[in-house]
């Protein structure tokens, strides 16, 4: 199911932990597999599960915990707004509001183009750098300001 | 402070909990503590033979000297440790996690299946407010598919996840998980599976509200207008202990009561959903008789003196040993013993319960009754274990889940077998080959423990060369404390079952270990005690059938599902002159073949004992009373043993027959004792392609669970297909999902070919006891597969 390259890539993940505890690498190998997919099917989070031999509804509490991880198709940029308590009070709602706006979706939903997707994120652990955002998972913005998002979604085109 | 060092080693700690001293065990819980002393802390996710969670909350305590309530289930104890469970701090958490527990919660009591048993419903009683504070909208969580047993209503669901855990710990696959996070989280299986496990029902009891509760009682009465009766399951041979509850002289649910000796607080599926099959529309409810073809309603004088007559007339002509009778191992010990004294009365030694096995060559050179060996609760005990031609998931899943705790506890199980199922845990070692050849696996298996410890191992194992799984086996063995060689179903239906009980006692002796049999049925043991088996010239159950009888008479059995050759059985059935059937149901094949149908009680309609595969009796009283003009079996016996004047039948109670059976003997029988002296071992049977493995599917065992709808419907009642390996399918260029002929001696069908690379080499998996698969025959033997 998965590519030869990923399931080496896991394969360097599930190394870094003793042999007989290979689900520790399931937060890793889900990110593999979801670079290669583009979003977590259930058969990609089954072929994870049996190539780490764990039980898929186990891989799957790990897969919907988390929301780095898509278990839907997104668009090309997923932006992340945290809104959790000290990024509320420091400007993060006021920030996803403006991106709400500008983009004309609300959380978990896709621009008509497919372009951007918007997702409520969890503490980012960045509280000082308030409000932050989080685009495709891997990049990290903070202060995001509106002027700063503006520059963001504009670099995203 | 004091610390107290008892004998067997463990340090005792003094505490204190609502002012009373204790002393308990170190690394106890305050729970669990609290327990000890009969005092109770309020608690949801805690469960005593779970993982713990500390989730709910509930069962937060007060401690002295922590600045903040402690959950007590969580908590170990320490010395001097002063508990408040009731003081103001404890009293004010507990309700403040309660208003929160309730938030979500449905005020839907009067609607739903736990009301009048809901452990939140009584907690809340205690610390829930006359009234809510949450204005805001409350949370629906959608209903899930679980299969036909458990039905769910998620929005109930207070995230304690016991359900999970006993998947994950007990049963021995997550099956079910917690997605999501925070306020969304929610219990679910994998996208689009079901719960299948054996074992699936155990979530309903641990579902401390009505999240999860039994499909086919649904909505059918309040548990508080239900009467709760002991009784001892009828299927496998644990006799786990069975809460049946009745209402209006109807079964409509069956729970576990606890004991740790036997089925600790679970039941198995079967166990616990058999019942259905009490009310099936195939109940035989009142005698019949066939006259010139035609099945006419009798009453019961009629159809009794028909039957003595017919049997007399027979034992005249033909001779008594024309006169054949197959029992039930699901038969009660009284059921078993009147039937072989009635047999024996009229002159006849035919009688056997042993009706799936195919090897009778041990007859005559038992040490005494085979047995477990040992006892239920020892196998969790076990450290080393050989599992020989076991199905044991399926075929005892108690034991399974007690196997799989070995495991956990570091034990060594390796399998011996015809099939590489998973048995959910992973085997220390395995060999897996066609079944003719498992004797000879076995007896390597002995050879190199025989070689590897320097003594001289049986002359008939001069040519045998352990291969390296025989090795590893043997050595693993070897190192046993609390070791065991326990022979499944399987082995005990081998054509060679014999060989395997001398080589497994040959083992036993050499390795210091004990043999066990696991039970087949709930009186494969008291089948022995109720010498419900014939001596001396009489014929066993495959002879029965082999030379068929002028008459039958049958015992709670269909002999066409449950006999290690079906075919041949209702071949013998079909040319008898006069077929008695003592049934609790018809069916269509029974209707054809019979000549006289009793309608006798089934499980929960009628006294008796079972003796466990563990030799333990345990006795039941009815807790209903029979359908229609339905009579407990012992009581059709005796007086059909006053109709033919055979002396010593004026019972007057089941316990009267027990007593007589048993003879003092109270608690557990005697005469177990699985050695076996002068078999001579057959070990040369060559392979061939293909062999059969049959196995009997946990769902069509016995005549009972054949007729519970709601199991019927469960993953693991699907119709047989024919399962090969890749290897195998791929020889005969055959693509998984076609339709196949397969062939056995004359006879035919078409199946399904699904692939199974748990299926050894040159094998073809297809299961007995089905409609389907009967007209195959032999459960063991050669067949051929060919494109259909």
């Amino acid at each position: 199911m998965l590519s030869e390259s990923s399931l080496k890539k896991i394969d360097r993940e599930v190394a870094k932990y003793p042999a007989a505890q290979k689900q520790s690498a399931v937060m890793a190998a889900l990110a593999i597999a979801q670079d290669e997919k583009g979003w977590l099917d259930k058969d990609t989070i089954a072929c994870v599960a049996d190539y780490l031999g764990m039980a898929p509804v186990a891989v799957y509490e790990v897969a919907s915990f988390y929301n780095m991880y898509d278990l839907e198709p997104v668009g090309k940029y997923k932006l992340t707004v945290c809104t959790n308590l000290p990024c509320a009070l420091s400007g993060g709602a006021h920030a996803a509001e403006y991106v709400k706006e500008k983009l004309g979706v609300d959380f978990n939903q896709t621009t008509a183009d497919g372009r951007f997707t918007l997702k409520e994120g969890e503490c980012l652990g960045a509280c000082g750098d308030a409000p932050v955002m989080l685009v495709n998972n891997k990049r990290m913005c903070s202060f995001m300001t509106p002027m700063q998002i503006d520059k963001l979604i504009e670099e995203c085109k | 402070m004091g610390r107290q060092y008892l004998l067997y080693g463990a340090v005792m700690l003094e505490i204190e909990i609502d002012g009373q001293a204790a002393q308990v065990a170190e690394g106890s819980t305050v729970i669990e503590a609290a327990h000890q002393l009969g005092i109770y802390i309020p608690h949801f996710c805690y469960h005593k033979k779970l993982s713990i969670a500390a989730n709910c909350r509930m069962c937060l305590v007060q401690v002295e000297k922590a600045p903040k309530p402690m959950p007590a289930c969580a908590t170990p104890v320490s010395p001097g440790m002063k508990i408040f469970t009731h003081s103001d701090m404890a009293i004010k958490a507990q309700k403040g996690v309660m208003e929160f527990l309730l938030i979500n919660h449905p005020l839907d009591c009067p609607i739903c299946d736990q009301g009048g048993e809901c452990q939140l419903q009584d907690l809340a009683v205690g610390y829930g407010s006359s009234a809510s504070r949450y204005q805001e909208e409350k949370r629906v969580v959608s209903n899930k598919d679980l299969g036909p047993l458990v039905s769910t209503d998620m929005t109930r669901c207070i995230n304690c996840t016991r359900c999970v855990r006993f998947t994950q710990e007990i049963a021995g696959v997550m099956e079910l998980g917690q997605a999501f996070r925070g306020e969304f989280a929610e219990i679910m299986p994998f996208v689009e599976k079901t719960v299948d496990s054996e074992l699936s029902g155990n979530i309903i009891d641990l579902c401390p509200v009505g999240a999860l509760t039994s499909k086919p009682f649904r909505f059918g009465a309040r548990t508080w207008e239900l009467s709760r009766r002991k009784s001892v399951s009828p299927h496998d041979g644990l006799g786990s202990n069975l809460i049946v509850q009745v209402l209006h002289n109807k079964v409509l649910r069956v729970l576990p009561l606890e004991n740790e000796e036997i089925n600790e607080c679970w039941l198995s599926d079967k166990d616990r959903f058999s019942y259905e099959g009490l009310n099936s529309e195939q109940r035989l409810t009142k005698p019949m008789v066939k006259q010139d073809g035609k099945w006419i309603e009798a009453d019961w004088a009629a159809a009794l003196d028909y039957v003595s007559h017919a049997l007399r007339d027979i034992a005249a002509k033909d001779g008594a040993e024309s006169i054949g009778a197959l029992l039930s191992p699901h038969a009660t010990l009284e059921e078993l013993y009147l039937a072989q004294k009635l047999l024996r009365g009229i002159g006849s030694e035919n009688v056997d319960f042993r009706l799936r096995h195919s090897d009778f060559s041990a007859d005559g050179k038992r040490a005494g009754t085979p047995w477990l060996g040992m006892k239920v609760a020892e196998v969790d005990k076990l450290d080393r274990v050989l599992l020989v031609g076991s199905f044991v998931r399926k075929d005892q899943p108690l034991l399974a889940q007690r196997l799989r705790k070995a495991v956990k506890r570091g034990a060594r199980v390796s399998v011996l077998h015809a099939s590489d199922d998973d048995l959910l845990f992973k085997p220390f070692a395995k060999a897996i080959a066609a079944p003719s050849q498992l004797p000879r696996l076995l007896a390597e298996v002995v050879k190199a423990a025989a070689e590897s410890k320097g003594v001289a191992a049986d002359a008939a194992l001069s040519a045998i060369v352990p291969g390296e799984s025989a090795r590893k086996i043997a050595e693993s063995l070897l190192e046993a404390r609390q070791g065991a060689i326990l022979l499944g179903n399987y082995a005990q239906q081998h054509p060679q079952a014999a060989t395997l009980q001398a080589l497994g006692h040959q083992l036993a002796e050499i390795a210091g270990i004990r043999l066990g049999f696991l039970g087949e049925a709930a009186n494969s043991v008291g089948g022995y005690v109720a010498e419900a088996l014939p001596k001396g010239q009489g014929l066993n159950a495959a002879q029965m059938l082999a030379q068929p009888r002028k008459a039958y008479v049958l015992l709670g059995t269909e002999p066409e599902m449950d006999t290690a050759d079906g075919r041949a059985a209702l071949a013998a059935l079909e040319q008898a002159k006069t077929v008695v059937a003592l049934t609790a149901f018809k069916s269509a094949a029974m209707l054809d073949y019979a000549d006289v149908l009793l309608p006798i009680a089934p499980f929960a309609e009628t006294s008796g004992t079972f003796v466990s595969t563990e030799g333990r009796v345990q006795s039941f009283y009815a807790v209903t009373k029979p359908q229609g003009d339905t009579r407990p079996g012992w009581k059709v016996l005796r007086v059909l043993g006053n109709l033919l004047e055979v002396a010593g039948f004026d019972y007057e109670s089941s316990e009267q027959i027990r007593d007589e059976v048993l003879a003092g003997q109270d608690g557990f029988v005697s005469g177990l004792d699985n050695a076996a002296s002068g078999v001579s071992l057959t070990l040369d049977v060559a392979a061939s392609t293909f062999e059969r493995v049959a196995d009997v599917p946990l769902y069509f065992a016995d005549a009972l669970v054949r007729r519970a709808p709601s199991l019927q419907a469960a993953r693991d009642a699907v119709a047989p297909t024919a399962r090969l390996n890749a290897a195998s399918l791929s020889s005969l260029g055959i693509a998984a999902g076609s339709l196949v002929r397969v062939r056995q001696g004359d006879a035919s069908v078409q199946l399904l070919a699904e692939l199974d690379g748990a299926v050894a080499d040159g094998c073809v998996r297809i299961a007995a006891a089905h409609v389907d698969t009967v007209s195959l025959g032999a459960m063991f033997g050669s067949l051929s597969v060919e494109r259909a």
